[in-house]
Order: C-alpha cells, then structure tokens, then sequence
C-alpha cells in the first residue's frame, strides 16, 4: 500500500530531492534517507521532544509529522544551528559553558526549540523559557543549567535581532 | 512502533479530499496538523489504508472575530490563535483554555478542527465547544451542514461526523463584553491532558444576579458534559464564596467520574468540586484563599 | 594510601570535551550507525503475564515480503542459554535465572518469545502483526503475598520466593524487650525505573571468515558481557568485541545482559548479515529493567530521651519474573542501607526476595539506598514526634561522631563483607544543610495553612557507598604525533569522564587535556575491565588512569634516558618534554618517533585494586507545600549537601547531583509502573509513565563538600553520581508529614501523586 513519493525541501540551505515512503515518519526520513542523524528519536509518540526540529521556522516534533507532508518545506536541524563558519553558535556556546548536556540524547531537540523561542522572543524570561522547554525531557540534568544557558543566550539572539532589523 | 502500510495524497481542493474519502469508504483517515493522528498511528491503534493530507487545503485556517462570534477555520493552529490580537478579548474562555493545550511544538502544528474531530474526552478545545455550543460546520458529499456543538461531541473519541464529512468552521456565539468566566484545569504536569477542568461562564442581571449560567466540566464522564445541577443552583442568585462553596459540593456530589491510573473517583469527584469553586471565584474576582492550580 | 596532590587540572569546572559533538549533531548512539547490508530486528513478546506457550503460528508472518528470518527458541541451540549473575550469584538464585528466548512458558508481559529479521523495523513489525501465539494462562503473581495463591513462576522451586536471609548484629531482641519507646510502621515504594531517554540498541556484525563478532551498543559493563556472550556462542573471548558507542544515559538500567544481547549477535551469526535491532519506547517500558519496587516493615527502639537502641526490619524486593544480573542487589541494598549514618549498635534485618510476573528488576540509581533511606527517616520523624523531640535534635543525637569513625556495622547479609564507614563529618554536613535551608527559621511555618496550603520541612541524612572493587584497569599509548591515548576500562554514560579523566592524567602527566584523548570505546583495546556502576568510575576508574599515567611517565623517561644517553634521575617530564638537569630535552613526539616499527607504539598499561567501597555522605532538606483540595505538593525550596571527598570537576559533580535529585523527585511524585491484577503493564508509553519536566522542579541547590578525603583511593575521591537521588524520598515524605502533621496524614507510600496525598488527608482511618 505505502509507495514512494517524491519531496523537494531545504534542510540547512541545502536543497534536497529525495523519495520519501509514505508510512516514514518525517524523523525517520531525516535520519535514514538523509543521514542526518543529528535529530534523536526518543519516544516515537510525541511526548519527549527529542526529535524537535524547525519546519518554516517553527519548532516541531518530527516524529508526528509525516515525510510526505515536509515537502517544500525549509527545514533546520541541529546540524544547522552552527554560525556559517562553522563555529559554535551563541547558544551551543551557553550550553557548554553551563554543562547543560549530560549524555547528549536530548540536547539536539532542546537546542532546536530554544533556538526557534530566542529567534521569535530573545527577551522571553526564565517563566517562559521553562513554559516552552517542558515540552522536551531531559533525564540527565534535571533542566537548572539547561535554563540558565538559555537565559545567557538571550543576549546574542537580542543583537541578532537587531541588527536584522536594521538591514 | 512504526507506521502500518499506508498509502499517502494531497487533494489540492475540500471536494477532491471527500471523493477519497468516499472511494475508500471508512478506510482513510483525514491528517492535518498529526498530533493526535500520528501517535494512534504509532501503536497501530488505527490501520488506514490511505491518509489524506488536508493540512494545505486553502482558506480553511482563518480567525475571524465578528460582532456574531468568533469564527476558527478547521485549520487554525493553537499557535494562530495564541497569536490572534483580538481573541483575546473576543472570547477570553476560549483564549484561556487554548493556553492550557501541550506544548510548544505541539501548539505550532496542532488544529482545533482535528482536536474537535479526534474528541478525547479529557481535552480542552471540543470541552469548550460543548460547553459554548459552538456551530461545527461539516462539509461531505451532501454538501454543508451545521451542527451544534454539544450534539457534535458524543462520546470518547466519538463525534456526529459521517465517514465523508470535514470539519470546515467551528463557529462560537457572540460572546457579551460584560459576561463572566472561569476557567481552572488541573493536569499532572503542565501541558498534560487535564485530569479535570472546569469552564464556566454566566451573565448578570441587573440586579447582579446569575443568568444563563454555563457550567462545563472534563472529567465526569466519557466526555465533557454541562453540570445542569449545579448551572441550576447558580441561576438567579448573587455570585459570593458561600455560592462558590455550595456550588463545589453541589458538583462534587452529581459528578460520577469513573476510576482510571491516574485518579480514583472519589478523588476526581472532589476535585471537580474544588475547580468549579475556583472558576466560580475567579469569574466574581473572589479571593479563596488558595493559590492556582 | 598516598593522596595524589597536584590540582592544576583536577578541582576545575573545566568546560566539557565530549560536548562539541553532542551540540552539533555529530554524536554516534547506536542507531546512527550504518552498515552495508544491514538488516533490522524487532522482537515478539508475549502480551500475557504468566502461561504456557501452546503454539506458535509463523507462516503468514514468514511469507511476508522483506522478512529474512523468525527466530524462535526451536531454532536455538538446546539448553537455551540464561543470563548469569553478575553481582553477587547466590545459589539460591539459579533456578530463577531468564533463559534468553521463552520456550515453554512465559513468565511476563514482555518476555521475548522470537526475534524478527526484516529489512526494515516496519516490515518486522508488519511481521509481527501477523504472528500467532497460543498461551494457555495460568494465575499471574503480583501481590506481596506471592506463595498464597499456589501459583509458581518455577513449579520445580516450590516458592516464589527466591530468597530469604537474615543479619543481625548486637543484641536486637534484648534492645527491644527493654525499651523505653518502639514504634513499628510499614512502608512501601513503587515501582518504577530509569528510562533513559536513549532506549537500548545494539548492531552486531559477523565475520564468517574470521568467525568474529563485532557488537555496537554495549554500556556499562563489555568485559563481563563479553564473556557470557563468549560462553553462549561458544566462541573464544577475543572473538567477540564489544565496542561503546555514544550512549544517551545508563542510570544502572543500560548494559546489563539482556535477551537480546544474545539474541542479535546470534540471528546476526545465522544470516551472515549485520543485524540493527533498536528498542522503541513501548518495548523499553516493559523490557528494560524495573526497580524500586520494595516495602519494608521497620521497628525502632529508643529512650524517652531520643537515644536509638534498636532497628529491626522486614524488607521485601519485588524481583519480577527473573533474577537477572544484578541478583538480589536491590533488596539487600534497602536492607545493608536500612541502618544509614546513624549509632545503632542492635540491628537485625530480613531480606526476602519475591518473584512476580512483572518485568525482572535490576539496579537503578541508588539502588536500595532510596528506599532504605525513606523507610529509616520516616520511621524517625514518627518516633520524634511521638517523644516530642524536634527532629533535627534526634538526629544530633543519633548521628554517629566523626570520633566514632571509621565505623562498622557488621555484615548486613551473610554473603556480604562487614561494611565500615570510612572518614566523615556527618554532623558538618547536616548542620550545613540545616541552615540553608533555614530550618531554626522555619521552624514556625511547620505545619501551618498558608495562603491555603500546610507548608513542610523535612531533612533526612544519608550514607552512600561507591567505588567498588575488585579493580579497574587503562592503558596509555604514545601516539606517532606525540599525543596521549588512554584506554579505559570504565563506561561512558554522559557522565563526563572524557573530560574528568583528562584532567587526571593532564595533572599527572604535566600536559594539557588536549595532548590527551580518552578511548573508552572497545574491548579490544584493553585486555580486561569492570566498568561504570557503583559510583566507581572516577573512584576506581579515576585511580587507574592515575595509575597509569605515573607508569607511562616512569617509561617516558627510561626511554628518553636511552635516547639522550642521561641517567633517569637527571630528567624530568614536564609540559610534553623529558629534559636533563644538564641541558638536552626530548619530545613525545620525538620520542614517538624513535621508536622502531617492530616495537610499535610505546604503550603501558595502568591498574587500580581496591577491596573495599568507600562512603560519601550528607543531608538533605526540602520545604515544601500541600494543597489538601487538591493533593498537589509544591518544592518550595530543596538543598542537597554531600561530601564527595575530592571534586575534580565541579561543574560536573553539581550536574551529577541535581540530575540525580530530579530523578529522585520523579521516584517521589511522578514515575509509577503501574500493573493490573492479571500483571498487565498500564503504563507502556510516556503518556501514562510520567517524568519530571522543566517546570516542575524549579527550586533545588546543591552544595558539594570537600570536608574529608576517602581512604581507599590516591584521588581521595568519594563517589558523587547517586548520593543526590538516595535520601530524595526520605526528605520529601519528612516535609509532606511535617506539613500534614495537624491533620495526621503520615506518607508510608509512594508516589505522593495527588491522588494519594488527597486521600491521605481526606480518606484515613
């Protein structure tokens, strides 16, 4: 019954055209048919967050979307989140510098919605910034440094902000 | 928990998504934002031969606010509602009981059409289509029909939509600036389904009093359902804590919630009482002395 | 024992070396590897808790396109290999052992029945769909009471319970008779379990030619898992290597031997294809490891004025359908724990381990520990209250004196050694945690309706062993570009040892942690190892690698002597040269260099024994706040305060600790693995097992001590990876009582999920 469709997107700046099944899910299409195995998949039910990625900018859970349904769509994974130069970026940087990974498992899907929150809301405060994050679990850090990388981020997604508004 | 086989299309237009949905004849599933599809999907609790991917079909994602109520498109997402300037103000229930559902990701994709249509009892959109009787507006191959809302949500996971029906509108009743409301939900973890919620609504006569009062509860029974006792109760009298507190017992003692894992029923009886007397305050601006739930 | 004293590096909250992988996407788990020809299994397991297996229906599912093989116990080697003991193989427990695969009976929902090869996971599960199982059911066990009902889980044995021992020291029974004040009381704990958020994955590859097995996914333990799986293949131990990838958490669930580490090396064997197998969350949630499962019925003996004189307990571990290799590690822990920091010279303690068709128990962080503690601290806030004592003074009467160490509490179990605790300043630790917590000024808000909530506070102390023998071993090889790699035997599980054992080997070696790589990746590259578990792995792990490095450097100088034609005793090895009193200076990359090709790489090996643990310890205290309409309990404020002996990295040792306090939160309020009465799992997915999430635990503190260094060990270290999880129920359930006290509501049982508070106030008697 399933059968291969084939999907054109964008995952970070790069453009795809790939076959996709009908019966993958949007995770499993990331990381078996595209090898980006960056995005984790922790649950396959929609609950942990782990398989959060950007879809035109909004943070989803992959694993609830369907291959098929990513067509045309500009995609950022963690693979993305790095500055063009390579280097890490202001919020990898907090991470680090905050010991807010432990095992790593989880990080990729947390980095992913901080990053979409700080882009849309760089003021958002610890309040929100929990609000948001309670949607993606974590067994090893028990989310304190999680909290305070994101919170030191601000500041560079703020000035990123800035200075795209006065482009 | 892989997907099972299933096929995949894209109708371009609403009539090409009902003529599969025909020609498979209850063996497709419509999917839109996923979020509730794709998990049954996952534990292959559902077995579709085909998904039709309605999540692209045009001008079904519109919120308009009117003077006759606000009007949600089948494919609104938590997010656009979030986000709608107006809608706060326009109908303050609806806005807060959306802010309770999931989570970030989940808000961006989620629609309150595929809500309504999945219909758990425990979640908050098709509650408060019952409790407001909002207009679901379906179209099938008959062409539209409106149906009222608390005649649309009939059970768990049970709606009044025919195999080759869509929901296109969910339209809600004008809402009165000057009404009162309440909404109070208790879940495990934020974001979680609502082991029992409370929304109620009423507006004052003028001599202050309870008319048309709305008392709309998740958790009793396989679906939310209007505690009529306790609306009856409220009717014609002056909203203060002693009100409050009969209408808690009231409720605690007409709810009949069954047991599940997560709450025994005497527990959730009570606690159905505890929120209804929290909307209640909150809806006067009376201070329990409690704290939020 | 010499304390190894530099501290360039060690005691530096030095950023993390393993973290520039994990935040860009380029860790390795193993279910981002790839391999040519790669297959993917999936495994049947029976839905039915407890029966005999009539038949098997594989054809419809066989015929099925794209499947390559269903394995099942007719198609292995006959007897059907079981899983050994690792921990502590008692007698007692061989008849209770898990064969790999069922073949006659099932014993719990879960339970491999066949394995599934297809060419992907979705096809194995179309597969799956269609196979038939006939079980004739027999009367599930799942109550405490487990021989009432007639019904065996192994009718040779007669009983379900597996064992049943007793330890005493003192005079317990003469305590009793002549005391002042007892108290008995039961208590119970729910079972639940880690759930990492990696669940379990391996990929194994045969080589027919060489007849060779490469296994990805191992943790924890490869050296020991290598062995049994030798043993079953019936292969020579170098044939098999067990290579550690990435691994997203262990928690003590991750790496044990489970069915299906046979299982895939050997359809990998029988198709001559690489196998993938990756457990979903469903299957985890019901095969992986469960624990915590414990209750107890304890008795305290004091005078009037506070003195403990006795303990007794009953202590009942819920072992599941199998015991598997960790034995009976979690009941006895609660019960050699069951004492904890405390002067109690009459002890008495039973153990009883029952088996239940429930998903086999293993270790879990702290195993023991977390309910020990909240059996032992519950017991004596009753007891406070009742002798109208403030609980913080019955436990400064009580607590034992840093005089009094080292301090023995006999043998808590006939197979076990006499545990001593070591160095401490128990009262330091408490008194600290006591006043940031602010206990004198919250002495007044005990048990007060606040704003419509009772507000609490509770303390509880602990004693934590870590750093088990008998051993660890690693192995320095000097690089042909000068750089250092070290070989460990200890596991990597996220808990940052790329980065702390740099730092031990930077400070021993004189050399930056980017002169050093840490390769914790295979068997192959050490002869022999034990592994991450017990707290052990800086502890034991960490002195190996100490070991080690002062071994390479004594080689690094006899060759640099050869080299530069000096005496050793004129040279030195400092900052990546051996260089001479007398002028002249050497590399590591010249010395790398100099070496002929038949000599190959210059390399040493490093090895710590120890035969002893040693004990860490603290206090924790928690404020918390209840709502009786609804049950919900607030953590107002929570502190965690510990010796860990020696940090060599902060910042680690805090994640460690408050990691381990979430968990612990989540074992009080939220993880329940729930079963029915038929021995159902109701809780098989995230939607019902419930974890902590950012927003419920927002007010928690740490604070690790360096008060007294551990004996055992060159670095001094103490264990720091589960201290913060085990007195966690034992500090929440004292400020949940102190909070409900006027209403007489007293936790004995956990979860205190809302429901269960609500009743405690509402529904007693």
């Amino acid at each position: 019954m399933s059968k291969k469709i084939d999907i054109s997107l964008t995952v970070n700046g790069e453009r795809y055209v790939h076959a996709a099944d009908t019966r993958t899910t949007f995770a499993d299409f990331l990381r078996n048919d595209l090898r980006l195995t960056g995005t984790h998949i922790g649950c396959e039910q929609g609950v942990c967050g782990a398989c959060t990625v950007l879809v035109d900018g909004e943070a989803v859970r992959s694993c609830l979307m369907l291959a098929p349904q990513a067509d045309g769509a500009s995609v950022v994974t963690i693979e993305g989140l790095c500055e063009p130069d390579g280097e890490l970026g202001v919020l990898q940087r907090a991470f680090r510098k905050h010991h807010a990974l432990q095992c790593g498992f989880c990080t990729p899907g947390i980095l992913t919605t901080a990053h979409a929150l700080l882009t849309q809301e760089p003021d958002a405060d610890e309040d929100r910034i929990r609000d948001v994050l309670s949607g993606n679990i974590c067994r090893c850090t028990g989310y304190i440094t999680i909290v305070q990388a994101i919170l030191e981020a601000r500041e560079g997604y703020r000035e990123r902000s800035r200075s795209t508004a006065m482009k | 928990m892989k997907l099972p086989d299933l096929d995949y299309i894209r109708p371009q237009t609403l009539t090409e998504a009902i003529d599969v949905l025909v020609a498979y004849d209850g063996e497709a599933k419509l999917i839109a934002g996923g979020q509730s599809l794709m998990p049954m999907l996952a534990f292959r609790l559902l077995s579709p031969k085909i998904l039709i991917d309605i999540s692209r079909l045009p001008g079904l994602d519109q919120i308009e606010v009117t003077p006759g109520g606000v009007r949600l498109g089948a494919l609104a997402t938590w997010r656009d509602i979030e986000r709608h300037a107006e809608l706060k103000i326009a109908h303050p229930l609806l806005a807060a009981a959306i802010s309770h559902i999931a989570h970030y990701q989940i808000r961006n994709r989620g629609t309150v059409g595929g809500s309504l249509a999945h219909c758990d009892p425990a979640s908050e959109f098709p509650a408060l289509v019952t409790t407001c009787n909002a207009d679901v507006v379906i179209v099938g191959l008959e062409g539209e029909r409106i149906v009222k809302g608390a005649e649309f949500v009939l059970g768990a996971m049970t709606t009044g939509l025919a195999p080759d029906e869509i929901i296109t509108q969910i339209r809600f009743p004008a809402w009165p600036k000057a009404r009162r409301w309440g909404f109070e939900e208790f879940a495990r973890r934020r974001g979680d389904f609502a082991m029992a919620a409370a929304a109620v609504f009423y507006d004052l006569d003028s001599a202050h009093r309870v008319v048309n009062p709305h008392i709309g509860v998740i958790g009793e029974a396989d679906r939310a359902i209007r505690l009529k006792q306790v609306e009856d109760l409220l009717a014609g009298q002056e909203v203060d804590r002693q009100l409050a507190a009969k209408a808690r017992t009231m409720g605690e003692q007409t709810a009949q919630p069954s047991d599940d894992i997560h709450a025994p029923a005497n527990y959730r009886k009570a606690l159905i009482g505890v929120l209804i007397e929290r909307a209640l305050a909150a809806s006067a601006g009376i201070q329990l002395s409690t704290v939020a739930t | 024992m010499k304390l190894f004293q530099s501290d360039k590096l060690i005691g530096l909250s030095l950023e993390r070396l393993e973290d520039e992988r994990f935040l860009t996407g380029k860790g390795q788990y193993v279910a981002d590897l790839d391999e040519p020809g790669m297959l993917h299994a999936a495994i049947v397991r029976s839905t039915v808790a407890h029966g005999r297996i009539v038949r098997l229906g594989l054809d419809a599912a066989r015929a099925l396109p794209g499947i390559h093989a269903i394995v099942t116990a007719a198609d292995i080697q006959q007897p059907i290999p079981t899983i050994p003991l690792r921990l502590v193989p008692l007698p007692e427990f061989e008849p209770y052992r898990q064969p790999v695969i069922a073949s006659a009976k099932v014993r719990y929902v879960g339970e491999p029945i066949a394995v599934v090869v297809a060419d992907s996971r979705a096809l194995a599960e179309d597969a799956i769909d269609l196979v038939e199982i006939e079980i004739e059911s027999l009367p599930p066990v799942g109550d405490r009471d487990v021989d009432a009902g007639g019904s065996f889980l192994f009718e040779e044995t007669g009983t379900n319970v597996a064992l049943r021992y007793h330890a005493t020291s003192g005079d317990p029974n003469g305590a009793f008779v002549a005391a002042e004040y007892t108290r008995k009381e039961m208590f119970q704990i729910q079972r639940h379990t880690a759930a990492p958020m990696e669940t379990r994955g391996l990929l194994a590859r045969w080589d027919e030619s060489g007849q060779t097995l490469k296994l990805f996914g191992a943790a924890k333990v490869p050296y020991f898992n290598r062995r049994a799986l030798a043993r079953m293949m019936d292969l020579p131990e170098t044939s098999l290597e067990l290579i550690e990838v990435d691994v997203g958490g262990g928690f003590g669930v991750r790496g044990e031997f489970y069915p299906e580490d046979f299982l895939i090396p050997f359809v990998a064997r029988q198709l001559g294809r690489p196998v993938s197998w990756i457990e979903d969350r469903r299957e985890h949630l019901m095969a992986t490891n469960h624990s915590r499962e414990v209750g107890a019925t304890v008795e305290i003996a004091c005078t009037r004025d506070g003195k403990i004189t006795g303990l007794r307990g009953e202590v009942f571990g819920d072992m599941g359908a199998y015991i598997r290799t960790n034995g009976g590690v979690v009941p006895t822990a609660a019960g050699m724990f069951l004492q904890g920091p405390y002067r109690i010279a009459n002890v008495d303690v039973t153990v009883l381990a029952l088996m239940t068709n429930k998903t086999p128990v293993g270790t879990y962080r702290g195993p023991g520990r977390f309910e020990a503690n909240f059996f032992r601290e519950r017991l004596f806030d009753m007891a406070a209250a009742d002798l109208e004592i403030d609980p913080a003074e019955f436990r400064r009467i009580n607590l034992i004196r840093e005089d009094e160490l080292p301090y023995s509490i006999g043998k808590r179990a006939p197979h076990l050694p006499e545990a001593i605790y070591d160095t401490g300043d128990y009262h330091a630790a408490f008194e600290r945690c006591l006043k940031e917590i602010d206990w004198q000024g919250k002495a007044a808000l005990q048990g007060r309706l606040v704003d419509g909530r009772y507000q609490g506070v509770g303390i509880a102390s602990f004693v934590e062993s870590g750093g088990a023998g008998p051993k660890e071993t690693s192995r320095f090889v000097l690089e042909k570009d000068g750089s250092v790699t070290i070989a460990v035997g200890s596991s990597l599980l996220g808990q940052g040892l790329e980065t702390t054992f740099s730092q031990i080997a930077g400070d021993a070696l004189n050399l930056p942690v980017s002169a050093l790589r840490i390769d914790h990746g295979s068997t192959a590259r050490l002869s022999d190892g034990l592994g991450s578990y017990h707290g052990r792995s800086i502890i034991v792990g960490g002195s190996a690698v100490l070991d080690g490095a002062e071994k390479f450097r004594t080689a690094v100088i006899e060759v640099a002597a050869n080299l530069l034609g000096r005496p050793n005793s004129e040279l030195r090895f400092e900052n990546g040269l051996v260089a001479s009193e007398t002028g002249g200076s050497i590399s590591l990359a010249q010395i790398a260099a100099s070496r002929r090709p038949e000599e190959g790489l210059l390399a040493v090996d490093g090895i710590f024994l120890v035969n002893k643990p040693t004990y860490s310890y603290g206090t924790h205290a928690a404020h918390v706040a209840v709502d009786p309409d609804t049950g919900r309990v607030e953590v107002l404020d929570y502190i965690a305060v510990e010796d860990v002996g020696r940090a060599i990295n902060p910042m680690i040792v805090s994640g460690q600790a408050i990691g381990a306090l979430v968990q612990g939160l989540g074992g009080v309020f939220l993880d329940h693995l729930i079963y029915d009465d038929q021995c159902q799992l109701l809780t098989a997915s995230f939607v019902d097992y419930l974890m902590p999430t950012a927003t419920d635990f927002p007010s928690l503190r740490n604070i690790a001590l360096e008060l007294r260094l551990s004996p055992t060990n060159p670095l001094g270290a103490k264990s720091a990876g589960e201290g913060g999880m085990v007195p966690v129920a034992a500090a929440i359930g004292n400020a949940v009582g102190a909070a409900l006290k006027s209403l007489g509501a007293q936790p004995r049982t956990l979860p205190l999920s809302p429901s269960r508070v609500w009743s405690l106030i509402h529904e007693r008697g």
